[in-house]
């Protein structure tokens, strides 16, 4: 197949630049057919992404029990929204998701990369960092749903691997519920997911690694710099871009969590766990509140659509500040 | 990339110990550190070898002993017995059925909108780009209650069918983005010559720029898979029979239901893990080299 490209390639000779150079730009009507590729992309995107879409916002300002006709109640749902408890402590567990799940993984996925790239890769070779770099990312393959249920049944109350290994450690009065308990729960949460996201950051970092030239480091080892001084002036400044989308990444997956919650925890107890998005499959599923759980999943895209076009600016300004 | 990068690891590597012998010291002061390492992979991994132990142990091995014991030998009844309770055969073709049809078309979907956006450069370029970024953004909670409703009003709710183009469109949206970018640094003499030796916009997109650009497909494809495999929210939402269940959705109601006993649970875990481990070791140098491409882009 190269050969086909490497043969038109050669064949193109002056010509090309002959008519590139001289020739008319081409007609607007002839580049507009190319939009002919894009009908069949724009026409399921209206039918699957932008109906429903603008459908859930519609019903963000309705009454309706999901049967019958919904009732046109204004801004009712927000207001009542703005008033309610259960919603404000689901936002907070968005807060602490991100940390989960943004802050942390991506500060440890720095540090781990810069250990794995300029400190193992290079003392003990390329082959050990890979499969280190393997075990912390494989997680991330596995189906949320999957993970919930290996956690669960490790964090259980009763035979738990957790638990029976602080009795075996002799710290058995350390044993808790840990996804039972309401003060314990929403961290029994956070430490799955930070286990869960941990290799994204991780493998995205050490990519950007390989593109820094190799030459920095060995300069600033020259000039005496250790560890700490290459990681922080070497390491994170070249690969800011890769940290800017990293962090917006891994925040919009916080805000969207919602498998494991469904499988570890449910929401509890008593709501102690619960998330925006499973509030909102309460409401449209449990609840049968479609209106109210319209209203609340438009907040969440809302933000998420406010802090991808936030995240998508910072990172061109620093693809740009890096050219 | 991927051909500079060990070369440029192993440099350094290889002229260290003629500078510096690997003296006690030095040594003392790095295995440390790879040690720390170590023992964090060794966490990392520690569930899923817990879940393998405890999968092929019996019940009763697995009172007397609980969860840490090592098993005494190698029992496959609890494995069997959830096989045939929640047919996983079963859940395994739907899984393969879906996640395989959406790869494949959400790879089309996108090759063709990116081949507008990139090499087409059609009129309102960043703008389409744009709304496809955000497209990808929506998080699935604000289209799952009228997906619902329409795909029952269209006769399509609980079939698998269903489920295949909804995901076929949003990873498109990834997937659109993705290849415009690399098709907009796509050497544009060469798509000139083609058309100066009279191929058509078809030709040129199906024997220049596709073959050109398999190793972004192939990553795109294995994504795509993976992906899909993964969903749960749409899924759980649309599939409510068990015949049309893949393996995530028939995992996670089983879990929710809180009915499993330890043996279950194991032999449910064990089940969901193997195949994600046979994806990632067929696929992992796609995966990483994939990440790389797409967060740099």
């Amino acid at each position: 197949m190269s050969t086909v490209t490497e043969r038109s390639a050669a064949r193109r000779g002056g010509a090309s630049r002959r008519a590139r150079g001289g020739g008319p730009r081409p007609r607007p009507a002839r580049r507009d057919s190319y939009a002919l590729f894009l009908l069949p992309g724009a026409l399921a995107f209206l039918l699957v992404v932008l109906l429903p879409f603008a459908m859930n916002t519609g019903l963000s300002f309705t009454d309706w029990r999901g049967v019958g006709d919904a009732r046109w109640i204004g801004l009712d749902n927000y207001r009542q929204l703005a008033g309610d408890s259960a919603f404000w402590e689901s936002f907070r567990h968005s807060v602490a998701m991100v940390v989960a799940m943004a802050l942390l993984p991506t500060a440890a996925g720095l540090v781990l990369a810069a250990a794995l790239f300029d400190f193992v890769g290079k003392h003990f070779g390329p082959r050990w960092a890979a499969v280190l770099r393997a075990c912390y990312y494989l997680p991330q393959v596995l189906p949320i749903a999957v993970a919930g249920i290996v956690w669960s049944w490790i964090l259980a109350p009763e035979n738990g691997s957790l638990n029976e290994l602080l009795a075996a450690v002799g710290l058995g009065s350390l044993q808790q519920d840990w996804l039972g308990d309401p003060d314990l729960a929403l961290y029994g949460v956070m430490a799955v997911m930070v286990w869960v996201q941990l290799g994204f950051p991780l493998v995205v970092f050490m990519a950007g690694l390989q593109r820094v030239d190799p030459g920095l480091y060995e300069a600033a080892e020259l000039d005496g710099a250790g560890w700490w001084r290459r990681f922080r002036h070497v390491t994170l400044p070249q690969i800011r871009p890769e940290i800017y989308v990293v962090m917006v990444w891994c925040t919009i997956a916080a805000l969207k969590v919602f498998g494991a919650v469904y499988v570890l925890t449910k929401g509890g107890p008593g709501g102690a766990t619960n998330v925006p998005s499973y509030f909102s499959f309460q409401n449209f599923f449990e609840k049968t509140q479609v209106g109210y759980g319209s209203a609340v999943s438009t907040v969440l895209t809302a933000l998420i659509l406010v802090l991808a076009l936030v995240g998508l600016r910072l990172q061109t300004r620093a693809e740009d500040e890096e050219r | 990339m991927t051909v500079t990068a060990p070369a440029a690891t192993r440099a350094p590597a290889s002229r260290r110990p003629a500078s510096r012998p690997p003296g006690l010291a030095g040594a003392a002061r790095r295995y440390p550190v790879l040690v720390a390492l170590c023992v964090g992979a060794v966490f990392m991994v520690l569930p899923f070898a817990v879940v393998a132990l405890n999968a092929v142990k019996s019940p009763a091995e697995y009172s007397a002993g609980g969860p840490l014991s090592l098993p005494e030998g190698i029992y496959l009844d609890g494995l069997r017995d959830f096989w045939q309770r929640v047919d996983f055969g079963q859940k395994l073709f739907n899984s393969v059925l879906i996640s395989g049809s959406v790869a494949a078309g959400a790879v089309v979907l996108s090759v063709l909108n990116a081949y507008a956006i990139g090499i087409g450069r059609i009129k309102g370029r960043p703008y389409v780009l744009a709304f496809f970024v955000l497209a990808n953004m929506v998080p699935q909670e604000a289209l799952v209650y009228p997906v619902y409703y329409l795909s029952k009003q269209a006769g399509l709710y609980d079939t698998r069918l269903s489920v295949i183009i909804v995901f076929t469109v949003i990873q498109a949206a990834f997937g659109t983005y993705l290849l415009a970018s690399v098709l907009g640094h796509f050497p544009r003499e060469v798509i000139e010559a083609a058309r100066i030796d009279g191929a058509g916009k078809w030709q040129v997109l199906w024997r220049i720029v596709v073959p050109v650009s398999r190793p972004t497909i192939g990553v795109l494809l294995v994504f795509f898979f993976i992906w899909t495999w993964n969903e749960f929210l749409l899924p759980l939402v649309m599939l409510v029979s068990n015949d049309n269940q893949t393996v995530s959705v028939a995992l996670g109601v089983l879990q929710g239901q809180r009915l499993m006993d330890a043996t279950m649970t194991n032999a449910a875990a064990l089940l969901g893990v193997l195949p994600a481990i046979v994806f990632f070791l067929i696929f992992q140098r796609t995966l990483t080299r994939g990440i790389a491409v797409g967060a740099v882009k």
